[in-house]
């Protein structure tokens, strides 16, 4: 692969609540490599938008504390005053929201918000940026750009709005674009044709991209590389084929197997059983033992640390880590 | 087995109201002639994009809304037919209810976080006055929560405590209290994770085969909408365009729409990403100015002149479709 573009080292964010320290994200290490997609899954409340919401320095800290490094051009941005960070967000980094009917501001235009982005970072006036901004239109597939730049966010659908958000995203050419869940608001045949843009751009633009989803199928259209959360951890790491052919994590494999496909009809679907635990209260051991049918005394008293178990796989799993233990002694 | 249901080109308009005499300008049409019925433990999933229409037929069906034109029918336990689709007399509309439940999209807003579990289960018992002493009831809503596979300690806590997939349990709980025949399901694992989602619907199945209970089955998610219904409807912009038993409908889908929409579904196959090639470009049109002739011809690849011009009808009498491609 190639250089990486970004490096998260060991984050930790915590949020101190009534209830006791939630850890949202706890020790999560990744690499980012330029021009890929790194897909990161996992279910509701397994802290996969906090660790992005951490990149882009949108928690607040204090209250929240946050520890570990994320390295961007071998500068811990972590350390960044306010201001230098307003530069690189935007900028260098850029993001695409859930809902694109809330991440607008419905009270200016399109063309308003896309200008304030060009302004901001750019530099450009609104008479150099209006050309800019209507080519951008139309390359996300936006039809009559010049009608539409002077329209307000209710006047569009959801997919179309999710089309300018892509665009004004990429209107800067940022290094990494993080997709918290771009597509999960939409229709399948939307879904579709969204997913087909940004895999589209990302090509022109050569950006790396951060996917986040809980939606395995999306994944498998899209990604190269694939992370797979739960409980504020990091449990697999693989490229995309890894994921789909030879799951190790039983996490992982209860995920896939939780699909509902064709075969299953008139019978029981598979499923894992139980609920997620509780983020203010997670075991000591490994986090996914009570719902795991491998479960052993181990399991329940330490927690698995991520251990490479072939090329391009990482597993966070005892039943894993002793073979290999075992190979290299 | 009886028929619960039926109903005859069934519409919900919604009128658009403007200027200061709040004239009628227009018309939202949300639903144009439906035409279907149930019986007793059968499944019928409706499927199609936001917007088409399918949520308001189980509204119009739940009579939150009365329909603009048609007549539903309501056919009770000893086969008594009854027209419900405006005002109906007290004693009718008890009945009804009891006969047929909901269980909702989202059950972070569903359930009222003011109440218990207990009171939220025993609400409809009481309403409907099944049990004469407190301790019956009691220790039938225990049982419920047992059967829905919660513990039975739940009973006086509140809402907040619970998950997703858990408040979702205690809305199929409430549902079930009443042994309705028919339970009407809006979306009700979209807002579940995977993991999750196949506990509820696993659930539904188990529940329906106890108790024979018919369900409406109401989701943009094809795949489980295959697995748990008998029957498919596909819905275009308030039109059932397809309609068919489900294997067949998955197996061989006539109408363009239906064959787009399945093809929109991702593969969870990296070796073989489907979605390189998009099936359906653009977007629904709106439902307040519909396109004239067939609502999916600006959309279809296989547009012949009669599109524009003419509505398709209904063809065939199992496997229903609306499409001129088809004579």
């Amino acid at each position: 692969m190639t250089e990486k573009v970004l490096e998260v080292k060991n984050l930790k964010t915590y949020f101190r609540t009534m209830e006791g320290t939630v850890k949202a994200v706890d020790g999560v290490s990744f690499d980012l490599y330029e021009g890929e997609i790194l897909a990161l899954v996992g279910e509701s409340g397994c802290g996969k938008s906090i660790t992005n919401m951490t990149i882009m320095g949108l928690v607040k800290s204090p209250p929240a504390i946050i520890e570990g490094e994320i390295l961007y051009n071998g500068k811990n941005i972590l350390e960044l005053s306010k201001e230098d960070y307003r530069k690189l967000r935007g900028k260098e980094i850029g993001m695409i929201f859930q809902e694109p009917m809330s991440a607008f501001d419905p009270l200016y235009t399109i063309g308003y918000q896309l200008f304030e982005v060009c302004k901001t970072h750019l530099g450009l006036n609104k008479k150099d940026a209006k050309p800019k901004i209507i080519e951008m239109l139309k390359k996300v597939g936006i039809p009559e750009p010049e009608k539409r730049f002077d329209e307000y966010p209710h006047e569009m659908s959801g997919g179309m709005l999710q089309r300018i958000m892509i665009a004004m995203t990429l209107i800067t050419n940022p290094k990494i674009l993080i997709a918290d869940e771009p597509t999960t608001a939409l229709d399948v045949t939307i879904q579709a044709q969204v997913l087909n843009l940004m895999k589209n751009l990302q090509k022109e633009f050569n950006t790396s991209i951060i996917f986040i989803t809980h939606d395995l199928g999306v994944v498998s259209e899209l990604a190269d590389r694939v992370h797979v959360m739960y409980a504020g951890k990091i449990i697999e790491k693989s490229d995309v084929y890894g994921i789909y052919e030879t799951p190790e994590h039983p996490y992982t494999k209860g995920l896939l197997a939780s699909r509902v496909i064709k075969e299953y009809k008139d019978r029981e679907l598979p499923h894992i059983p139980g609920f997620v635990p509780k983020a203010t209260n997670f075991p000591d051991g490994c986090r996914f033992a009570e719902r795991c049918s491998f479960c052993t005394e181990k399991c329940q008293k330490v927690s698995p640390e991520l251990i490479k178990t072939s090329e391009i796989h990482e597993t966070a799993c005892f039943l894993y880590g002793e073979d290999t233990n075992e190979k290299d002694n | 087995m009886k028929k619960i249901i039926e109903t005859i080109n069934v519409k919900k308009y919604f009128p658009i109201k403007k200027g200061i005499f709040l004239k009628t300008v227009g018309h939202v049409k949300a639903l144009e002639s439906v035409n279907f019925s149930i019986h007793e433990n059968q499944t019928i999933g409706v499927v199609g994009e936001s917007g088409c229409g399918k949520s308001t037929l189980g509204r119009v069906l739940t009579k939150i809304y009365n329909p603009t034109e048609g007549t539903i029918n309501y056919y009770d336990k000893d086969g008594e037919k009854y027209d419900i689709s405006n005002k109906i007399n007290k004693k009718t509309n008890m009945k009804y209810r009891s006969d047929l439940q909901m269980v909702f999209q989202n059950p972070f807003d569903s359930l009222d976080p003011r109440m218990t579990i207990g009171d939220i289960i025993s609400e409809p018992l009481q309403i409907h006055k099944v049990f004469k002493t407190k301790s019956e009831e009691k220790d039938y809503v225990k049982d419920l929560l047992k059967k829905v596979g919660l513990y039975e300690d739940y009973f006086s806590r509140y809402p907040h405590e619970f998950s997703g997939g858990q408040r979702q349990r205690i809305a199929i709980a409430r549902a079930i209290a009443l042994k309705p025949r028919l339970i009407i399901t809006d979306e009700p694992t979209s807002a579940l994770d995977i993991s999750v989602q196949s506990q509820v619907i696993n659930l539904l199945k188990d529940i329906q085969k106890e108790n024979n209970i018919a369900y409406i089955f109401i989701s943009h998610n094809l795949d489980v909408v295959y697995h748990v219904s008998d029957r498919i409807m596909v819905m275009y912009l308030g039109n059932v365009v397809e309609e068919a038993d489900s294997k067949e409908l998955f197996e061989s889908p006539m109408h363009p729409y239906t064959q787009a929409l399945m093809k929109s579904v991702p593969g969870w196959n990296p070796r073989e990403r489907k979605l390189s090639e998009i099936s359906l470009e653009g977007e629904p049109p709106s439902p307040i100015a519909p396109p004239p002739g067939c609502p999916f011809h600006p959309r279809c690849k296989y547009k012949m002149d009669i599109c524009s011009k003419e509505k398709p009808t209904i063809k065939n009498a199992d496997h229903k479709v609306a499409c001129h491609l088809f004579k």
